[in-house]
């Protein structure tokens, strides 16, 4: 097959899908007419373009052959025809929207597919099917979710974007910190499923997840280049993605930050992570607003992607952000990791009478880290129960074989 | 413009204790629940988005009626026992969720209850 041709057309769909259904979504105002006119476009494309050839504008004869799927499907339907007539009206504006109306468009879209009134896992997967452009199938599989139930669960979804009339905006200056954040939830929820994948997932850790946050948080940053917790995401999951080919031992364990080949990591996605932490530390010294969660722990993760190995690792510096982060975020996960860093500085008995204080019970990460503290401390037999009780809550394939070894070369096993 | 009905969700645990004055602490209490609402029914007047308000009494004061056969059947009592019961409600018109969802919270707020938005069923004319 033509390889130019399928490259064209697989990098039109990461580049223009969000496009072609914002676009659609707001000059029909219809979630569902705007995906199927989207995807309908794109079958054509991959029909047409080996014969005809790659468009000169692949995004405009997207959106053109889209539109015009669309008002079909309005004709089509003739109950709606007052809607029809706006449609045909839509033909003859054949003027291309300025500059600028389009990322207007996708930031709405993203906006509206990440709404608190919506479910939370509603949101995640109608933002991988309307922005990320991942069908049905592809999403059902990325949760573990039977095809049908996804589908119902995204078409429920644009229901109530519908017939609740969840508006297609941007929201106001009043609202904009707290609807961002919603979005950055999202794309923090798509990573780390990816990260670490839950229960059978076909592979412990997901590329394409990880990816497809990544993509979507720059594609958020281009539109938000000055908010810094968007920023801040982008980074953090840059850094931590980079770590990605130094996760997976051969044979199928997970590998912990302590124990990885530093060489293997990615440079190059390590540089760019670390030049956004930079830019962002140069904003706050600036006198700019104080950097939040997502930010204190790309700074975190920036730490340590810049230090030659485990003993090189500024540990005081971590640990001084990791009590930055207490004070914006005081939950007892943030003090278990906090707890970690305790270790290298104060020793592994501070670290354990801090992770003991913490009510984390049902949280496999708790017995974890306790488990190794107390191998650190000589605690052999607490250590074998805490290191069960973690085998026992861990879900992920690789993270189970690390701690069953663990566990299993504990002295007098 | 869409209308919503906003429910105050009240629980029968605040109506359980005889201390308690219309499900709130004490008279001071209710007295100033209800004249915080009475103030946000004001506004909602005053900039367009009201339709309707009103409270309901104690649901074990409801009959349920089954008018379907030839005989309706009255049964006393409410059709779910519930924990949680709607204690009250407005009807609103507000032109998408986020205007309606930023006054229940407004309203919850003054009449410190829970409240659900709900949209009204909206049956298209040529049906």
């Amino acid at each position: 097959m033509n390889t130019a041709v399928d490259d064209a057309i697989i990098r039109a769909h990461h580049e223009e899908w969000a496009r072609v259904v914002a676009g659609l979504a707001r000059r029909f105002g219809d979630l569902d007419v705007a995906e199927d006119a989207a995807a309908e476009a794109f079958a054509i494309a991959v029909e047409r373009w080996p014969i005809d050839g790659v468009p000169p504008n692949p995004g405009a004869w997207l959106t053109t052959t889209a539109r015009r799927k669309a008002i079909d499907r309005f004709r089509r339907e003739s109950k709606r025809g007052q809607v029809h007539a706006e449609a045909q009206a839509m033909i003859d504006d054949g003027s291309s929207d300025p500059a600028g109306a389009i990322d207007d468009d996708v930031l709405r879209l993203l906006f509206t597919c990440c709404h608190p009134a919506l479910a939370p896992e509603a949101r995640v997967a109608l933002t991988l099917r309307m922005v990320a452009g991942l069908t049905v199938p592809e999403i059902a599989k990325a949760f573990l979710v039977q095809e049908a139930a996804m589908a119902r669960r995204i078409t429920r979804a644009k229901d109530k974007i519908r017939l609740a009339r969840i508006p297609y905006m941007v929201p106001g200056a009043e609202d904009l910190p707290l609807r961002v954040s919603a979005v950055l939830a999202v794309l923090f929820l798509v990573f780390n499923e990816g990260y670490l994948s839950s229960g059978s997932a076909p592979a412990p850790i997901r590329a394409d997840l990880t990816g497809e946050a990544i993509r979507l948080a720059r594609l958020l940053r281009d539109l938000r280049p000055d908010d810094g917790e968007v920023v801040g995401l982008l980074a953090l999951m840059l850094l931590i993605e980079a770590r990605r080919p130094a996760r997976l031992s051969a044979t199928g364990e997970l590998v912990r930050l302590d124990d990885q080949d530093r060489s293997a990591w990615d440079r190059r996605l390590l540089s760019e992570g670390v030049a956004l932490v930079r830019s962002r530390l140069a904003v706050v010294a600036a006198g700019g607003p104080p950097a939040g969660r997502y930010q204190i722990l790309a700074a975190i993760n920036a730490v340590h992607g810049t230090a030659v190995d485990m003993a090189a690792t500024d540990w005081f510096q971590v640990l001084a952000l990791y009590d930055q982060l207490v004070r914006v975020d005081p939950s007892p996960i943030v003090a278990l990791n906090r707890a970690i860093a305790v270790a290298e500085v104060d020793g592994p008995d501070v670290a354990l009478a801090a992770v003991d204080r913490l009510q984390l019970d049902g949280y496999e990460l708790f017995h974890a880290t306790r488990a190794d503290l107390l191998r650190r401390t000589g605690r052999v037999p607490a250590a074998r129960a805490a290191y069960e009780r973690a085998i026992e809550l861990a879900d992920n394939a690789a993270e189970i074989a690390l701690l069953t070894r663990r566990r299993d070369q504990l002295p007098g096993g | 413009m869409a209308q919503y009905l906003l429910s105050v969700i009240d629980d029968l645990s605040n109506h359980e204790d005889p201390a308690n004055v219309y499900g709130h602490p004490s008279a001071e209490a209710a007295h100033a629940s209800w004249a915080a609402t009475g103030r946000f029914n004001d506004k909602l007047v005053a900039d367009g988005y009201f339709v309707f308000a009103n409270g309901l009494g104690v649901p074990a004061n409801a009959t349920v009626v089954d008018g379907r056969a030839e005989t309706p059947i009255f049964t006393d009592g409410p059709y779910v026992e519930t924990k949680e019961f709607t204690a009250g409600f407005w009807v609103i018109e507000a032109p998408d969720l986020d205007v309606a969802l930023k006054l229940a919270a407004e309203g919850s707020r003054a009449c410190g209850r829970k409240v659900e938005v709900r949209p009204f069923l909206d049956v298209p004319l040529e049906m």
